[in-house]
């Protein structure tokens, strides 16, 4: 056997697990594959539906409605000097949707593709990858309609908000939301292989998770309200990435570089450790689904 | 052994019966608890042998254990055995579905498999974006696939409906676009689970020409699981048995096939009554032999083939009263269709032994498998023996040069007279 050693093999199937076994080579040569799926995922959503993809634009705004009315114009929660409340609750349903819609989509990778992971093997790290992608189409298509109240805003109404110099920093804040999305998505997905019991609090948890997020309300006016509390949302990153989203966006509440970073570090761990679960569990998890 | 293309190392795999619920809580944390402190998996050593018929003591089973094997370049390996052998698993193995539980493989090429056709079909999706979307998960590029479309839509014979969402298919026409996509793909080493079951005639005669020109003319690696024998035989080089899921034997095609009908469990050919310690005299009739013979070789045992003579012979001392007796048979196949049934009077001695023949002619029997029925009356028509399953039995097709692989139709396969009688 010791002749084989010294042969070029291709790639070893093996009971040993390593810690990290990602062949970003392997997921590269599937991009294809990558890219059919978000096509399909894409296409195939609004299929027999006579509004199609403006669906992707009515859920947004009839929730901001909603939001307003209520958050606003009945419980009476500031939204900052001069900025219009419906942009305001615009600005954070967009980004909070885009990792709400990550979150619930990568949640379900193994489980809800057991027949075909069951039969073929591509690398499943695609399957999670394909989901953050659509979904990033989706928000893409969304921020269109936050830009075209934006314009209406400044420019019929007048209101007086102009974007953030921090906006440069919009690619970073859009790839925070991606990682914190999927790397939690993997992890709940790798954990419900053979418990299911976790998939019973994603579905109420993300629901509250958008309370503490600060979706509706400024972390400042939180801050006032419920100083006792106000830690719960200060250390949520999500919290911290729509602040900075509705801050470069609409130039309220104060950019602080220190809470960014930290939002920063704390998505990338969550990702690393999300991906090394997904890895370790991608392997023999037909057994136990 | 220069090319060696694929290397199987000692593979094993466990499986745990029964639900997962919170007994199976305890043993994970058992597990994990004995991983933390440097100990080995408790459960690696209890597992049993996989066979599906006997009731084990442990819920822990071995579906494969130690499987070895080697497949050298343009190889076509057949692999057989019962169900519940491990085949499937170790194809999933292979194909990487799952890990081995130990044991590694090591492969020079890329591997695709044909285990279930038509996976990831999106019912919305046209036939044509479902043959793009299907060919990446099997690993194609969509250059390579755009580069065949045609080829692929022309094989199969869904041109009309291409542009139709695959949900408006029929079933049939769904495993023809699916196998289409799956006969194109080209790597290195290709897995073949039973496709041959699927589609109709025309497209299962044009599914194994495939499968031949991939395996002989194109010179690739096959990994190839089947329960046609005939197709096995024919397109193999070299096949390996595996039974309850270990490694039981490996040859060329002819002999390994023989020898695994001969051990097969269903085969009960040949029954000695007295030797097993069982005297079996019902209402005076005592069986002392019962067997299914091959006439046509050397030894009574061999394998039958659709082109083997075959001896029904038993022996039996009359213990009645009276001489003469009916003897008899039904010679049932597996879908307990009686195929025929045969007997005479014959004048037996009382207390002796008396030794009966009845020869089936060659070339009558299809492949499949029997049973026989045997009976016994006394003159006056009162039963006194009867025995439903007795002897049960299998005759394999022989080994076709080309063309159809399938299973020749009808219940019974007679050689009859053929000429051309168009004028000389």
């Amino acid at each position: 056997m010791n002749t084989l050693k010294e042969e070029k093999w291709l790639y070893t199937i093996s009971s040993k697990k390593p810690l990290i076994n990602l062949n970003f080579k392997e997921i590269w040569r599937y991009r294809d594959l990558l890219m059919l799926f978000v096509k399909r995922d894409v296409i195939t959503v609004y299929k027999q539906t006579i509004l199609g993809p403006i669906w992707y634009i009515i859920q947004p705004l009839f929730t901001s409605v909603i939001f307003t009315l209520i958050f606003n114009n009945l419980a009476n929660i500031p939204t900052g000097d001069g900025v219009p409340s419906f942009l305001f609750n615009l600005a954070g349903i967009t980004s909070w949707n885009y990792f709400k819609e990550c979150l619930t989509g990568t949640s379900g990778t193994f489980t809800k593709n057991q027949n075909i992971f069951g039969k073929v093997y591509f690398p499943r790290v695609i399957m999670p990858l394909s989901i953050v992608f659509s979904n990033l189409l989706k928000f893409g298509i969304q921020s269109l309609v936050f830009i075209g109240f934006y314009l209406f805003y400044v420019y019929v109404e007048n209101a007086q908000i102009k974007p953030n110099t921090s906006l440069i920093l919009l690619p970073i804040v859009i790839l925070i939301m991606a990682m914190l999305g999927l790397g939690l998505g993997m992890l709940i997905s790798s954990m419900t292989t053979k418990y299911r019991d976790l998939t019973f609090l994603v579905q109420f948890g993300v629901q509250l998770l958008m309370y503490g997020s600060a979706v509706m309300y400024p972390l400042s006016y939180f801050r006032e309200k419920l100083p006792e509390y106000a830690w719960l949302v200060e250390y949520n990153p999500i919290a911290i990435v729509i602040e900075v989203f509705r801050n470069m966006t609409l130039g309220v509440n104060s950019f602080s570089l220190k809470e960014f970073i930290y939002a920063l570090v704390v998505s990338v761990i969550l990702f690393l450790f999300g991906l090394i679960v997904f890895n370790r569990t991608e392997k023999n998890f037909i057994d136990t689904v | 052994m220069a090319d060696i293309m694929l290397n199987v190392n000692k593979v094993s795999k466990q499986y745990r019966l029964g639900l997962i619920g919170t007994g199976t809580l305890s043993h994970d944390l058992n597990r994990w608890w004995r991983k933390l402190i440097g100990k080995d998996d408790p459960f690696l050593k209890i597992g049993e042998l996989n066979n599906r018929k006997v009731r084990g003591n442990s819920d822990y089973v071995w579906a494969l254990q130690d499987i070895s094997f080697e497949v050298r370049k343009g190889e076509v390996l057949g692999i057989i055995g019962e169900n519940g052998a491990g085949k499937s698993t170790l194809l999933k193995i292979l194909s990487r579905v799952t890990g081995p539980t130990t044991g590694e493989i090591k492969t020079k090429g890329r591997i695709a498999s044909l285990l279930e056709v038509g996976t990831g079909f999106h019912p919305e999706m046209t036939g044509r974006e479902n043959i793009f979307l299907n060919g990446a998960i099997l690993g194609m590029t969509k250059k390579e696939i755009a580069s065949k479309i045609n080829e692929i839509i022309d094989f199969s014979g869904c041109e009309r409906y291409i542009d139709t969402p695959v949900k408006r298919y029929s079933s049939g026409m769904r495993v023809r676009l699916a196998f289409a996509v799956a006969a194109h793909l080209e790597p290195d080493i290709l897995v073949i689970d039973e496709v041959l079951a699927v589609g109709d005639a025309e497209f299962q005669k044009k599914a194994i020409g495939k499968m031949q020109d991939i395996s002989k003319g194109e010179g690739r690696t096959v990994l190839f699981v089947s329960h046609n024998m005939a197709a096995i035989e024919t397109l193999c080089d070299r096949v390996i048995v595996l039974k309850d899921g270990r490694f039981f034997d490996e040859g060329t095609p002819t002999e390994a096939i023989n020898n695994y009908l001969k051990n097969s469990t269903f085969s009960q050919r040949i029954i000695e009554f007295n030797k097993n310690g069982i005297v079996d005299v019902k209402e005076g009739i005592q069986m002392i032999y019962a067997g299914v013979e091959n006439a046509s070789a050397e030894h009574v045992d061999d394998v039958l083939d659709v082109t083997s003579e075959i001896d029904i012979r038993f022996k039996f001392i009359n213990k009645t009263k009276g001489k003469v007796l009916s003897f008899g048979y039904d010679l049932k196949n597996i879908r307990e269709e009686v195929i025929f049934g045969s007997g005479s009077k014959f004048t037996c001695n009382i207390n002796e032994v008396t030794e009966l023949v009845c020869r089936i002619p060659a070339n009558f029997l299809n492949d499949d498998m029997y049973q026989i029925h045997l009976y016994a009356h006394s003159e006056a028509m009162n039963l006194l023996y009867s025995e439903k399953d007795l002897l049960t039995f299998e005759i394999k097709d022989i080994k076709r040069e080309s063309g159809y692989l399938g299973r020749i139709n009808g219940v019974i396969r007679p050689k009859l007279l053929w000429q051309s009688v168009s004028d000389k």
